[in-house]
């Protein structure tokens, strides 16, 4: 019996593990049903992320900006807050950096840290803005940063276009070299795969979130708000100010993303036709990792690994890549719809548990 | 061309892009009226489009002419309501939460479409260029009407359709005994439930009404505007659709005058490029207003939210 409790308790390590079993067997379904061979798929895919160093560098860039994002909403889901707008603030993150890597020269110790700052600034005042609306007028996050997410593209087109590109092209002049946070030495041991400090900043973020969040006193409130905003303000905390507290850190986290795939990848912006998806992407990790500190970590390692063998899968077995976008689908569907998974694995335990009986 | 003119192609072309809208947010309407939040409208929409250009294709090369398009469009509304039955089964019968599986329906739908698109064209992510589309049609003699004929009644068929939805809509919803019980489910479940209304099969005919007709609006972007799928065919609309549900108050008069409005953002930066004096504005600035403008409306909007109660909230009768 303990051994059932413990699989149908949500926090179980279980329940995930099956998921992610469950998502790749759709995933392996769909294949066979579209007529590809699923093993050749998979195996083509692990091949892609662990063949070279450079693959393996360049697979740890693909995951840094979604452990980012997935911070970013699950710092705002553990204060009740659903931030959709992560999108537009890493959009924002990318093109405060750009103005300060592209315009100023400076030495490396300001110029660099500068960017940096101005780039979590813009982030965070854009998530800010949503929180602001939502504290004073009541309107819904969800609608203000689905809104704002939009017009955080058009004004970084606009900001790009007008002031900051190279005539005739479509990308910003180079970002400077004083600002640039690439690791040199990493980037010639990965074979020249796009290293850069934003992978140890995106660690240290996860600590922060984790002692922000439950080692301090105002993390205390921000989680007792998200619990319960009417217990909350009746013992006394600010629900408003926390709110606005709340969408500026979690669009900061969202802005650092933006900042590093400028200063530490492209060097440059270019003029989107649409956003990158990462802020979308960061609900997934967030989700998938049940908005915990490793959670976070495990479910952008899964998330970003997925999608960058999945080259290797339409490569090596010709296989759409969209077929990952189903498998991360499913896993997210199987872990939110635990008790689908239960469902499904319940006989075995029942089973087991007769069997156990009949013995004694 | 003479002002009146200008404002009957702008009437116009804002009901082209609207109508897709409003098919979706009346969608959006239904499950949330029930209690189930629907992030996964772009996804639902995503599949309609996809699905529509799908069978409109097969139809055409069957030989259906004409009237391919209408098999596409009713094959849209079909597919959406599979995809939303996964919600539907996961967040009433599993009451998973609802905003999750919103967004996984929103992954899932597109990685699907667009994988089955490569599977069926042989690797290419985009179907080929329907022969077949929806042409407008013109109504005989109220389309002779000076102004309002060529603003209202030389449109698309599903622009038609789509009005007569959200009347009927309206009517269902506040003046028929389903449409009490649906609300009723939405605002209080329990109490619901209580006089012997099953909150479960409201809520299912709530999120598969969502599929079926967010469906049709991504089946009428393909049919009427792009007339093919790829994977950026939809790209945000259904989140549009969701912040006209919102701004319309869940209420099916006051969706359609939101999706207007958000049409007519739309339409009027294709206007833009029309004037000089226009022109001296960044183009940029034209795709941000209908953004901003709901952001300003919101914010200086009375009262608060006016959602249904038990919004977002699975309903567990053990808990009653």
């Amino acid at each position: 019996m303990e051994t059932i409790k413990k699989v149908f308790n949500k926090s179980s390590i279980l329940v995930p593990a099956i998921a992610i079993l469950l998502g790749l067997m759709v995933g392996a379904i769909a294949m066979l049903a579209g007529g590809y061979n699923p093993l050749l798929a998979y195996s083509s895919l692990l091949d892609k992320l662990f063949s070279s160093p450079y693959n393996m560098g360049e697979a740890i860039r693909a995951i840094t900006p979604l452990i980012f994002t997935g911070i970013a909403v699950a710092f705002a889901f553990r204060t009740g807050l659903f931030n959709i707008g992560v999108e537009g603030q890493f959009v924002m993150g990318m093109t405060g950096a750009t103005i300060i890597g592209v315009t100023l020269d400076l030495p490396w110790y300001i110029h660099a840290p500068l960017a940096v700052i101005t780039g979590a600034l813009f982030g965070g005042l854009w998530a800010a803005i949503a929180g602001v609306l939502k504290a004073t007028r009541g309107v819904n996050e969800v609608i203000s940063s689905i809104m704002l997410n939009w017009i955080a593209l058009f004004l970084s087109n606009y900001i790009v276009a007008t002031y900051l590109v190279e005539k005739g092209q479509q990308k910003t002049r180079p970002v400077h070299e004083s600002a640039m946070l690439t690791i040199d030495w990493l980037i010639e041991l990965m074979d020249k795969a796009r290293m850069h400090w934003g992978t140890f900043v995106a660690l240290i973020c996860i600590a922060v979130f984790y002692i922000l969040l439950w080692r301090t006193k105002q993390g205390f409130e921000l989680r007792a708000v998200g619990h319960n905003p009417d217990a909350a303000q009746y013992a006394g905390m600010n629900v408003n100010r926390t709110i606005v507290k709340s969408m500026f850190i979690s669009g900061v986290f969202a802005g650092l993303g933006g900042v590093f795939e400028i200063l530490g990848v492209f060097g440059y912006q270019t003029v989107m036709a649409a956003s990158w998806g990462y802020g979308f992407d960061g609900i997934a990790v967030a989700l998938l990792g049940g908005n915990t500190p490793v959670g976070v970590l495990l479910g952008a390692i899964l998330f970003g690994g997925l999608n960058y063998g999945s080259t290797g899968m339409s490569f090596g077995a010709g296989v759409p890549s969209e077929v990952v976008r189903i498998v991360i689908g499913s896993v997210i569907f199987f872990v939110a719809s635990h008790g689908l998974v239960k469902w499904f694995i319940k006989p075995f335990f029942i089973k087991r548990a007769d069997k156990r009986k009949e013995a004694v | 061309m003479n002002v009146l003119e200008v404002i009957g192609q702008l009437i116009n072309v804002t009901l082209v892009f609207s109508t897709a809208l409003i098919f979706t947010a009346l969608g959006g309407m239904y499950s949330e009226r029930s209690g189930v939040v629907n992030i996964g409208l772009e996804g639902l929409m995503v599949s309609g489009a996809f699905a529509a250009a799908v069978m409109t294709d097969y139809a055409s090369q069957a030989g259906l002419a004409a009237s391919a398009p209408w098999v596409g469009f009713m094959a849209a509304a079909i597919y959406g309501v599979l995809v939303a039955l996964l919600h539907a089964v996961s967040t009433i019968t599993f009451r998973a939460d609802q905003t999750v599986v919103g967004v996984v329906i929103n992954i899932f739908a597109l990685g699907l479409a667009i994988y089955l698109t490569k599977s069926l064209y042989e690797g290419s992510g985009q179907t080929p260029q329907l022969a077949y589309v929806f042409d407008k049609w013109a109504i005989p003699v109220l389309k002779d009407i000076p102004l309002l004929g060529k603003a209202f009644f030389t449109a698309y068929p599903t622009t038609y359709i789509v009005i007569a939805i959200a009347v009927i809509s309206y009517f269902v919803l506040f003046r028929t005994p389903f449409g009490l019980r649906l609300r009723a489910v939405g605002e209080h479940p329990s109490s619901a439930d209580t006089v012997g209304i099953s909150v479960t099969k409201y809520r299912y005919i709530g999120v598969l009404l969502s599929g079926a007709l967010a469906g049709l609006g991504g089946a009428t972007i393909t049919l009427t505007t792009t007339s093919s799928f790829a994977h950026n065919t939809i790209s945000g609309q259904g989140f549009i659709a969701l912040a006209a549900l919102i701004f319309g108050k869940w209420n099916p008069l006051g969706v359609v005058g939101a999706a207007l409005f958000f049409g007519l953002a739309q339409a009027l930066r294709n206007f833009a490029q029309l004037f000089e004096f226009s022109k001296q504005i960044p183009v940029e600035f034209f795709y941000m207003l209908p953004y901003v403008l709901t952001l300003i409306v919101l914010a200086g909007a009375v009262g608060r939210s006016n959602a249904p109660s038990a919004l977002g909230q699975p309903y567990d009768p053990a808990k009653r």
